[in-house]
């Protein structure tokens, strides 16, 4: 496998009148091409703005740490990504190298241009096709994700397709510039269970397909199960815990991954009860100190948790952790 | 209709016309609801599922006499009191409103910005006129607000400070506070993130055993329905097309699109067989649905009487009911 993407200490505040409000914390992780990488967590845990950055598309009272590096591996060379500062340069890498899919696909396209001419735009800017060739290129791609009739959809707008129909449009559209890294936020959470499961297989043909890496964003670990490699639990704005996705789903070792999965509904077993994960996330203004987790956590072990920041501490071959309780040198 | 029953419906349908018939063409006519058959126990915590679009919330809103009925009876019998919905109005109809409450799915919508947590939960006992003074208003409102582990210091504040599964506490509080015998609740924990999501489950099935309430919980999302209801209704364009005890309609479905709906929640196994049915295309438009069974588009066993003649729900078993010609050839 050859790495794509190399994310080190990637850290972000944003600057608002309450304060520095801090969304990501201390993000470290990597992606191979051809490997999908799931990121996990509640609302308001830093998923979405972790991904954002790597194209840095946060808003503009986003001010990043210096220490953060994050660098895509391109054919013609490593490009580092929080160097590129004005629009023009970043446009290699939005929508060009990396494509996003988004949750809401009905807001994601513009509602008084057709899906076809929006298609068409994209892949003038990025790729130096003409009109023409660009044309027969989307048409190609909107008849690949499963769109029947692809020639008349080319010219019909958002409002006139199905959610479903709109999403795979949207990653028809998303994959026309053959993007090395696709960043999938919540692709399929405004879906039905069956619309869901057509667009998750789609997904993964494309990617034996192509060969990209995804970024795949989602509250759902059973969509991540189905569908990544590797997964991040995201909790306050920091990983919690990072491994494969059977390592992490099998034998969860943070306490917030066992609650997470302890409250979740599961038809295997109806007699189980629900047990939640007590009490509400903090809000991001008035963060805990020591692990992000300790107000919430039912393994608290005391002072530690509420001084120190857990260090990563590695449980299997890939597996890390972020936790006091495998801390060996951390006082009981 | 039997004394176990709160909730009586037969061939209840809603319809709403979205334009009319003359100059501009003939009329179009959303078949929202449609020749539906309903029975819902005392004291059961009746789940009904679907897609969107499938009807389930307008089918809930014409139990709660807050869509038209357009043809059938709604009886409802609570041992002191009668109903028959299709006849109901003045003082009948604020009694019945009293009696039954909704419980909506959004919590940061249904909660109106500007008062306070008390005036919110006290507003059902002021509007009908329940209680005759302040204290007593006061009294009922702390009473429900516990019930709901509530703080009540938090009764003086407005909604804004709170997260959402706080806010969605604070719905259930107002809707349980006239006293309802009957609740409605529309995927009422939809919006909130797993580990809350589990807690206002607990909440809702404690307090239905505690009051003795008879709940309809509507959700697309079958394996909570799975986990906190006794018996089961799957809808599908405006028809039940299944209806049955939980555990026998999750251990042995018998309709086609129940089976597909089933095999289509993705596994928290990584590892588990892909076995889903994956269904075909999507769920046709209400006012253009197709003849004979309405699910015979998408399922992969039609056959020409599927085509032609539309199936009525009849019992395969016990309690357990299917609308479908072929469930007899399809039980394995």
């Amino acid at each position: 496998m050859t790495r794509l993407l190399d994310v080190e200490n990637l850290t972000l505040k944003f600057k608002t009148d309450e304060g520095l409000i801090t969304a990501v914390d201390n993000v470290s992780f990597t992606l191979e091409a051809g490997e999908v990488m799931g990121l996990v967590g509640e609302s308001g845990s830093g998923k979405s703005v972790t991904a954002k950055s790597l194209m840095k598309l946060n808003a503009s009272n986003a001010v990043y740490d210096e220490r953060t590096k994050i660098v895509l591996h391109l054919d013609d060379g490593p490009v580092d990504i929080m160097t590129l500062k004005s629009s023009k340069d970043l446009r290699v890498v939005r929508g060009g190298a990396i494509s996003m899919i988004f949750q809401e696909p009905m807001a994601s396209f513009a509602p008084a241009i057709s899906i076809g001419d929006q298609m068409v735009e994209q892949l003038q800017i990025h790729t130096d096709m003409n009109a023409k060739r660009a044309k027969e290129v989307s048409i190609e791609m909107l008849d690949r994700v499963g769109i029947s009739d692809a020639s008349t959809r080319f010219k019909q707008y958002a409002f006139e397709l199905s959610g479903g129909m709109r999403q795979r449009a949207m990653i028809a559209m998303a994959l026309s510039t053959r993007p090395k890294l696709l960043i999938a936020d919540e692709p399929t959470t405004a879906l039905d269970v069956t619309i869901q499961a057509q667009v998750i297989d789609l997904m993964k043909d494309l990617v034996t397909e192509f060969g990209m890496g995804i970024v795949f964003i989602t509250h759902d670990l059973g969509v991540i199960a189905q569908t990544a490699d590797s997964v991040a639990v995201m909790y306050l704005s920091r990983i919690v815990e990072q491994g494969t996705v059977r390592d992490v789903i099998r034998r969860p070792a943070h306490p917030y991954t066992k609650g997470l999965l302890a409250a979740l509904p599961s038809l295997d077993d109806l007699d189980r009860p629900l047990t939640p994960v007590p009490g509400d996330i903090p809000s991001p203004l008035d963060r805990p100190s020591g692990c992000v987790f300790n107000t919430r956590c039912s393994a608290n072990l005391g002072a530690v948790c509420s001084r120190d920041l857990p260090d990563f501490t590695t449980v299997a071959d890939s597996h890390r952790v972020a936790c006091h309780l495998f801390n060996e040198g951390a006082a009981k | 209709m039997s004394d176990d029953l709160l909730i009586e419906a037969r061939d209840l349908s809603v319809h709403f016309p979205i334009r009319g018939g003359g100059l501009f063409g003939p009329a179009v006519v959303v078949r929202a609801v449609e020749g539906v058959n309903l029975d819902i126990e005392k004291g059961s915590f009746f789940g009904l599922v679907g897609e969107s679009g499938s009807g389930k919330t307008t089918l809930g809103r014409a139990l709660l006499k807050a869509a038209p009925i357009s043809r059938g009876s709604v009886q409802y019998n609570d041992g002191e009191v009668q109903h028959d919905l299709t006849k109901i109005d003045g003082k009948a109809l604020k009694d019945y409103r009293s009696r039954a409450q909704l419980i909506f799915q959004d919590p940061y919508a249904a909660l109106s910005p500007r008062m306070t947590v008390r005036d919110i939960i006290a507003e059902p006992l002021e509007v009908m006129g329940l209680t005759s003074s302040r204290e007593e208003t006061d009294e009922r409102v702390r009473e429900i607000a516990a019930k709901c582990r509530l703080n009540l210091e938090h009764l003086r504040r407005f909604p804004h400070a709170f997260s959402g599964g706080q806010r969605q506490r604070i719905s259930i509080a107002r809707a349980l506070v006239s006293g309802p015998r009957f609740v409605v609740a529309d995927e009422s924990v939809a919006a909130l993130d797993v580990s809350i999501q589990a807690d206002v489950l607990n909440l809702l099935k404690e307090i239905q055993q505690e009051m003795g309430l008879t709940f309809m919980f509507i959700s697309h999302d079958l394996s909570v329905v799975a986990h906190i209801c006794d018996h089961v209704a799957v809808m599908y364009l405006g028809r039940l097309v299944e209806s049955a005890p939980t555990r026998e309609l999750f251990a042995a479905p018998r309709h086609p699109y129940t089976k597909a709906l089933l095999s289509a929640i993705p596994s928290l196994d990584p590892d588990a067989p892909n076995i889903a049915q994956k269904l075909e295309g999507e769920i046709p438009s209400p006012t253009n649905p197709p003849p004979g069974c309405k699910f015979q588009t998408r399922c992969p066993y039609a056959t020409d009487i599927c085509r032609k003649e539309e199936p009525k729900l009849e019992h395969s078993s016990g309690e357990h009911e299917v609308a479908c010609h072929h469930w007899q050839d399809l039980m394995d």
